[in-house]
């Protein structure tokens, strides 16, 4: 007898045979990775400069900007309240500007729909640029050209991590959407 | 593939709302964010406070971190020390060091006891830390550098006192919860600390600011010739009532033209264990909190509680 093919019955998800997507999973995934991603640099300890790139925004710019729609435009508020929590910055610059970055997302698909990875890229560039700019600038300390210059590191390594973020946000969205089999 | 934002029918009612409320959700999450900077910039105890409570739950796995981290650390040192001459290389180097910054302590304390002596025959003996803790994170994307220690309130750890490792001076104790203390580094902009030179012949005395670039700027107070040399320790003077005479801050490294820019003698980096050290003349302390118009003395209910609080 023929064998009909092994994944005939299965999709990227898993078999589709009595299993389904959880829907506590699928909800669940973005949020805690942006909260995870939020509470990351603490562990490290960076006491000269501020080198540890801004983990939590940049892991909701990769959410939003790389599986749009699925974010409701209010999450800046509850990421941004916990980001604010454990990133020292002046309490509610993360609300704020994790509120002001979703709307600012938003406005710039309504006006260029389509595109690729690079425009996203820039695009989160110049949300961090401006965020870490604007955090310094609120947090009280004494500006310097010093302080500027600390800063330079930090900028570009929280440009080149966004690429990293975004494969991991891929990752975790197939993670998200995986076949659990169901009782009924 | 167009974003499925960007789907949208400029027919159906129900969508158009949705997007609407969208950005008014969104709006107003901004808005609450500027109110909470402001509340944040007026009154700057309030989210400290809810600050200090979360920090207490992810103190324990911070806590493990940094078993981790400083653990790592001491296997890269000796692998190091085995590439170059042996382990005890790496020691001893470690050991030479520490022993440099106590003996200029040590000139320090001499110098101190024959000023003193010589004033009156006051005692300012060494006082036994509050709690010795470990070092379990800090603020790595803020412009603004804080640490977070595992000991608060309920080690007796309170805002103000000073925070040292078994080098020098960390920082200063910012903001404490029950189990875990937010300190101000040294290399915080914010930060100043009175400091003098460890040198018996020189008698210098400056101000150490935090730089914003991991290093200190040295402000002298006596300008005129600069008598600073790179390689000299300063250390804290005691002056303002927070910290210990006699403790090994900074090393010079380049002269400027007002005084110097020194590295910090205890990177917090590399410090494992902290020791939170009771306020040096919590007297002094609570008397430069008081207005100009108020009276000193036994009477002045805020004084007496504050010196209470401290002790």
């Amino acid at each position: 007898m023929e064998r009909l093919n092994p994944r005939a019955r299965s999709d990227q998800y898993g078999s589709r045979l009595n299993r389904s997507h959880s829907a506590i999973l699928a909800n669940i995934v973005p949020w805690l990775s942006i909260m995870l991603a939020s509470l990351a640099p603490i562990f490290v300890i960076a006491s000269g400069i501020p080198i540890m790139p801004p983990l939590g925004l940049l892991m909701m710019l990769a959410w939003r900007l790389v599986r749009p729609g699925l974010l409701p435009m209010w999450a800046g508020l509850p990421l941004g309240l916990f980001d604010d929590l454990f990133s020292g910055h002046v309490f509610g610059s993360g609300v704020l500007f994790f509120s002001l970055s979703m709307i600012a997302i938003e406005a710039m698909e309504a006006r260029f729909p389509w595109s690729n990875f690079f425009q996203d890229w820039l695009t989160a560039s110049l949300i961090v640029i401006v965020y870490l700019l604007f955090a310094m600038l609120l947090s009280g300390a004494q500006l310097s050209f010093e302080l500027l210059s600390a800063l330079g590191p930090q900028v570009v390594l929280s440009i080149l991590v966004f690429p990293f973020l975004s494969r991991i946000v891929s990752r975790f969205d197939r993670m998200r959407l995986l076949r659990w089999r169901v009782v009924n | 593939m167009a974003p499925p934002t960007s789907r949208r029918s400029s027919y159906s009612k129900r969508a158009q709302i949705s997007i609407f409320t969208g950005y008014i959700l969104a709006a107003i999450g901004a808005v609450i964010g500027v109110l909470l900077i402001i509340l944040s910039i007026w009154r700057p105890d309030l989210p400290g406070n809810i600050r200090a409570r979360a920090n207490d739950v992810v103190v324990p796995a911070e806590r493990g971190a940094a078993e981790v981290r400083t653990g790592s650390k001491g296997f890269l040192e000796s692998v190091q020390g085995y590439l170059r001459a042996g382990a005890q290389n790496a020691e001893l180097k470690r050991e030479v060091e520490l022993a440099r910054i106590r003996l200029g302590e040590a000139a320090v304390v001499e110098q101190e006891n024959r000023r003193l002596k010589a004033l009156l025959a006051l005692e300012g003996g060494e006082s036994r830390p509050v709690a010795i803790t470990r070092m379990v994170g800090a603020t790595s994307t803020s412009s603004r550098r804080f640490g977070y220690i595992g000991a608060g309130t309920n080690d007796g750890v309170q805002p103000g006192m000073p925070v040292r490792t078994d080098r020098g001076v960390v920082g200063r104790v910012l903001e404490a919860g029950a189990n875990n203390a937010r300190i101000l580094l040294l290399t915080d902009s914010q930060s100043v600390l009175p400091v003098r030179l460890s040198d018996e012949r020189r008698e210098v005395v400056a101000f150490a600011r935090g730089n914003g670039d991991g290093r200190i700027r040295i402000r002298l107070i006596n300008l005129g010739l600069n008598p600073l040399k790179p390689g000299d320790l300063f250390v804290s003077s005691g002056a303002g009532g927070y910290y210990q005479p006699g403790i090994a801050v900074a090393l010079v490294e380049e002269k400027t033209d007002d005084g110097a820019i020194a590295r910090v003698v205890s990177d917090p980096a590399a410090a494992d264990f902290v020791a939170v050290q009771p306020i040096y003349q919590p007297e002094a302390v609570a008397a430069s909190k008081v207005a100009d118009e108020e009276v000193l003395g036994e009477g002045t209910g805020e004084t007496t509680e504050a010196a209470e609080e401290a002790e």
